[in-house]
């Protein structure tokens, strides 16, 4: 008789299909992944053959982010950025979040506004740039405008189908406990798709920042999305690059901030077991 | 006069040649504090009959009287519990079976005495209910059981005098069904609502009801209503007495006479006999 050697089931590895990561593991690969790509960039920007107009390196990039805050009041662009994009997009939510809620919960509602908000939602948001400079004009609110028409159509069809997805039995159980219409509404239905909405809400911010640049094509004279441009005309390469990249850090941020606040308003859902 | 009447009613979903017959004729009187429980093959209907109750389906035909009242809607006199996702998982569990008490209904023109003795109600239904360890948890740290204990203590908390349960430890494993086949049971003593509860498990429905009925579909009707030969007082021995097995057999034949499946068993014999061969 030929003996069969003990195997033991083993701990699945970190390759295996879903299989477990360590945090520490988890930090690791994530630096990987953040400093593969600034490595890379680095490697190419600093060979011979490639134009510093074309690629700037990380260096340059930094030196201009410097030059820009000491000389070219950075934090000003920054913050009518930031302006902008939460205005446009503060105006959506507080038109979006009650049209949503009516329309995931009342099919004649839904009936009369899905269709069309469908229909809107595919009409390319810069090509109103030259209607909402006729209708609103170029102040501020034009801005304002552009990344509301840009994050306003899908947000009212997402917040919908967030409340359409609270179960009929939480709606149901309600009624049968004597709750009339707008008790189920509130107490029930609105609560229920609340974590939903914020993620929805997290969601559209980052097309809120989109939309940024093209808001600040209408006649600003101010802003990050508008200093892009600027640099364009100048082909100042390493002014855009610090552009993009504080669009996308400040949108990383917010993101953040989105999902801290979704774990202190949502306790019960990030629980561990 | 019976708590519950159910009067020639009949159900019709969709029209013309879309037209689906869910329930035909059903007339059914429920007595004051009685157990009823409904089983049938799918299809038949059972569901929708106690949610036309419930006031949450409506009928097409006939009419369904609860305390004496024609069934217009849900209300608070016809507390429903459900399979699953009823609860609230925002709210503790202390919370979830206080919900009602947030409702204009369950508020109104209340005394101070009236108040406290809903906070002392609440607290004797956790501890009926066997929660009190669990007051503070969320219903998504607690197991399938468990939930279903805190559904059931909410739907108390407004001292309704019909539940409605449709297949409420359907999801539930064997051994904490049968725990909480005798929880409801006691239950149905000490509160004595009248209770009418929809199940596909046979042995379930003998177990706890005073009649069972059985339904059959296409369309949607009452076949048999049989009286269970037990006595008032459950325990789970009598589940393997001659009578119990007896009355099961007889339903489980029924159900599978009015299931309409009759080609499937045909065809399950005959795979059985070519693997004898």
């Amino acid at each position: 008789m030929q003996s069969i050697p003990a195997t033991r089931p083993r701990k699945p590895g970190m390759w295996a299909i879903r299989g477990p990561l360590s945090r520490r593991q988890y930090w690791v690969f994530a630096a990987l992944g953040l400093l593969a790509p600034l490595a890379l960039w680095w490697l190419v920007s600093s060979s011979a053959s490639v134009d510093k107009v074309f690629m700037p390196g990380p260096l340059d990039v930094y030196h201009r982010l410097i030059t820009w805050y000491v000389d070219d009041d950075l934090m000003s662009n920054i913050w009518i950025s930031v302006y902008r994009v939460t205005a446009g997009f503060a105006l959506s939510a507080i038109i979006a979040l009650p049209l949503g809620l009516m329309i995931g919960t009342f099919r004649p509602v839904q009936a009369v506004l899905e269709p069309l908000t469908d229909f809107i939602r595919y009409m390319p948001a810069v090509a109103f740039i030259p209607l909402v400079m006729l209708w609103v004009g170029i102040e501020e609110s034009s801005k304002i405008a552009i990344i509301f028409i840009g994050t306003f159509f899908q947000m009212v069809l997402m917040m919908a189908e967030d409340v359409r997805r609270v179960p009929l039995a939480q709606i149901e159980a309600a009624q049968t406990m004597g709750a009339t219409r707008g008790e189920s509404v509130r107490l029930v239905i609105f609560q229920s798709a609340k974590p939903a909405l914020l993620d929805t809400l997290r969601v559209t911010m980052g097309w809120a920042w989109t939309y940024l640049v093209v808001a600040e094509l209408v006649a600003a004279n101010s802003g990050i999305g508008y200093s892009i441009l600027k640099a364009q005309r100048f082909l100042q390469t390493d002014k855009i690059f610090v552009g993009i990249l504080l669009i996308g850090l400040i949108g990383l941020v917010m993101d953040q901030l989105f999902r801290l606040a979704h774990r202190k308003a949502f306790p019960w859902l990030h629980l561990r077991s | 006069m019976p708590k519950i009447s159910i009067q020639q009613v009949g159900k019709v979903f969709g029209e013309g040649s879309h037209r689906v017959e869910a329930l035909k004729d059903i007339s059914l009187d429920i007595a004051d504090n009685e157990f009823v429980t409904f089983v049938g093959a799918s299809g038949c209907g059972k569901s929708t009959l106690l949610r036309i109750i419930g006031g949450l389906e409506y009928h097409t035909s006939g009419e369904v009287l609860a305390n004496g009242q024609p069934v217009a809607g849900p209300g608070a006199d016809r507390a429903m519990v459900f399979q699953h996702y009823s609860l609230y998982p925002w709210l503790r569990v202390m919370e979830n079976i206080k919900f009602s008490r947030r409702l204009k209904h369950g508020r109104e023109d209340l005394t101070s005495a009236e108040v406290e003795a809903a906070s002392g109600r609440a607290d004797a239904l956790l501890s009926l209910m066997g929660l009190n360890a669990a007051v503070d948890a969320y219903p998504n740290q607690l197991s399938g059981g468990m939930q279903q204990r805190v559904a059931i203590a909410r739907a108390l908390m407004g001292r309704p005098e019909i539940l409605l349960m449709d297949e409420p430890f359907g999801a539930l494993d064997a051994q904490t069904r049968e725990v909480m086949h005798d929880l409801i049971l006691h239950v149905h003593r000490l509160e004595k609502p009248t209770l009418a509860f929809v199940t596909h498990d046979v042995e379930e429905a003998i177990y706890l009801a005073d009649r069972v009925v059985l339904m059959a579909p296409r369309p949607g009707r009452i076949d048999t209503i049989y009286q269970v030969p037990l006595p008032a007082e459950r325990e789970q021995d009598m589940k393997h007495t001659p009578e119990f097995l007896r009355l099961k057999k007889e339903i489980l034949a029924r159900i599978r006479e009015t299931s309409g499946m009759k080609t499937d068993q045909g065809m399950l014999d005959q795979l059985n006999m070519q693997e004898t061969v």
